[in-house]
């Protein structure tokens, strides 16, 4: 019989309950290369803007004098390039993904300094 | 002679996964011909190329396309590669192989969803989509991404697959044959189905090859055409032949894909059985000087790589030709007096992808 | 891989070379361009995985007659060409006539700005 092809599996299907994840209740499981976002360690930072230069979506910005780093989440694609080429590896790949949001979000890290040398003080 | 209409068709259509736009002459129910109209996607990526430096253009010339995504960076970095003179180790030779030929699993998986989507099958369509998830998953675990992956590299792969990672995309795939084979049986023996498919759409032999049909299209029609037999990458130590229907007709293209799938997990597991040990990268110093022709096989067809480069970081020219464009004339041929009802599964039939097409 | 081969021709010469390649059974893989100074083109074409590529360099305001009667196929490349590039190309069927793509910047590109 070559009508009703379909018939088992649909059957199969009724018993098993749903195959997808009701998410934002429940989340799926990401594993340990996912690509999610990008993360800094600010503190080991030397911010020598390598990660500025080979970004391909200009999304990163950093500035030496303020001593921060920052990172324009829409833009970025989640590349990992910047991971790669960071020589302090300070530029690491998270799991979990950015949350949603509206509009232009840019991440600001300031690294944190003293400003007076200790034989100032 | 009956009245002259003329139906738009698309950009937007519930068919339609990407927007390309179709002017449908009509006399009564039979379209006389169609008038292309594309450009909703063009984003101007060979152009970038002259912003962008080349190893950065690696991650851009992935993202033309969001399905065949790591065949264009393969064969980007192929191109650039042999330009270059670089030989990449073998390893990294067949991870790239097993993740096209995945590539090629989750592409007919989901043209099979779109085609159940297009003529009115929702629940094979969801089935479609349910196994393609599985192959989705395999790529998050192996590369870190869903559809981009980003571990293709000039001189090689950026990942490793582990031994019992390996292990477990075997059981992977012996579940997913399982019931590929459950579905594929409804694609091939419903009757349903068969009414909708069955002589739509015919392609001769002689008719494909003047129209410049390529991959599933022609091969379909008869035509023994596939760039992996010429055995780049890892496919010339591989043990597979083309497949070739003889019909030409919508049914025979969903045969020869769903035959492809079998083959291409297939692939995946000789990959497995003959895959060496050793380094995944070479180190490629320099810039690149000279150009190159590359063609691969996607899963839509044959594609051209040409690069062209200049001695500095700045590539001159890259030029991707892609298998939706060179199959346009073969479906506005096919278009020619065929009903309006057909006209959805038809423009399925060549897989289009039109983020391809226009880059 | 199969080999490659490029041969220089002039524009003239075109359509009596592209000719020859129909008769020996080539089909035609691609057309693309290429804008330094003055206009590259490289028509592609295939017989048994071996490429053949003819290659003709023009300046931008030179005419060009289409191969379309030869490889009817061709007329999208053509009018691509046409239209992003700004090539003069005679005798395109059919020839859209710079309305093929839809995009919302000016064309042609090759122009430089």
């Amino acid at each position: 019989m070559s009508i009703l092809r379909m018939t088992k599996t649909l059957i199969k299907n009724l018993f098993h309950g749903p195959f997808t994840v009701s998410y934002p209740i429940e989340k799926k499981e990401t594993f340990d290369r996912t690509r999610g976002s990008i993360g800094i360690s600010i503190d080991d930072c030397i911010f020598c803007g390598m990660c500025e230069r080979r970004c391909p979506t200009n999304a990163i910005h950093t500035d030496k004098a303020r001593t921060s780093w920052s990172i324009e989440r829409l833009k970025c694609i989640q590349c990992g390039y910047c991971t790669e080429v960071c020589p302090k590896k300070c530029l690491m790949m998270e799991n979990h993904y950015t949350e949603p949001s509206f509009g232009n979000v840019r991440d600001v890290h300031v690294k944190c300094t003293n400003t007076q040398s200790p034989s100032e003080s | 002679m009956g009245n002259r209409t003329i139906v738009p068709f698309g950009p937007q259509h519930p068919v339609l996964p990407e927007p390309i736009h179709l002017d449908l002459v009509l006399e009564d129910e039979t379209v006389v011909e169609a008038i292309p109209r594309i450009g909703y996607v063009h984003r101007g990526l060979e152009k970038l190329v002259e912003k962008r430096d080349f190893q950065q253009y690696t991650f851009v010339a992935e993202r033309i396309c969001g399905i065949c995504s790591f065949m264009h960076g393969m064969g980007y970095c192929m191109s650039v590669e042999s330009i270059m003179g670089a030989e990449i180790p073998e390893r990294a030779k067949f991870l790239r192989t097993i993740w096209a030929e995945f590539s090629r699993l989750h592409s007919h998986l989901m043209w099979l969803g779109l085609l159940a989507d297009a003529f009115g099958f929702e629940s094979l369509f969801m089935q479609s989509w349910k196994l393609r998830e599985q192959v989705l998953d395999v790529f998050e675990e192996t590369t870190g991404g869903r559809v981009i992956f980003s571990v293709c590299d000039i001189g090689g792969v950026r990942k490793d697959i582990n031994k019992e990672t390996l292990h477990k995309i075997l059981e992977v795939l012996d579940r997913m044959e399982k019931e590929l084979k459950e579905i594929a049986a409804v694609f091939i023996n419903d009757s349903t189905v068969k009414l909708r498919t069955r002589g739509v759409g015919k392609l001769s032999k002689q008719a494909a090859f003047d129209l410049g049909a390529l991959g599933p299209m022609a091969r379909a029609s008869g035509i023994e055409m596939d760039m992996r037999t010429q055995g780049y990458a890892a496919y010339g130590k591989l043990d597979f032949k083309p497949i070739i229907d003889e019909e030409g007709d919508c049914y025979a293209r969903t045969r020869v894909r769903i035959g492809e799938m079998f083959q291409a997990m297939d692939l995946i597991r000789q990959c497995i059985r003959l895959m060496p040990e050793g380094d995944i990268k070479v180190k490629v110093t320099g810039s690149p000087k000279g150009e190159y022709f590359t063609r691969l096989e996607q899963p839509r067809g044959e594609v051209l790589y040409y690069v062209k480069a200049n001695g500095t970081k700045f590539l001159d020219r890259v030029r991707v030709r892609t298998p939706t464009f060179a199959n346009v004339p073969a479906l506005l041929e096919t278009l020619k007096n065929c009903s309006l009802a057909d006209v959805p599964i038809l423009i399925l039939t060549i897989d289009p992808c039109i983020s391809c097409t226009e880059r | 891989m199969a080999g490659e081969t490029l041969k220089e021709i002039s524009a003239s010469d075109l359509l009596t070379e592209t000719l020859k390649l129909k008769n020996e059974g080539y089909r035609l893989v691609a057309i693309s361009s290429t804008y330094k100074e003055e206009m590259e083109l490289t028509y592609s074409f295939d017989l048994n995985y071996e490429l053949v590529n003819l290659r003709l360099h023009i300046d931008t305001e030179a005419e060009l007659d289409s191969i379309s009667i030869i490889y009817p196929y061709s007329f999208l490349y053509e009018n691509e060409i046409k239209e992003l590039f700004g090539i003069k190309i005679n005798g395109i069927t059919p020839d859209y006539n710079n309305s093929l793509y839809k995009i919302p910047v000016k064309a042609p590109f090759g122009v430089q700005e």
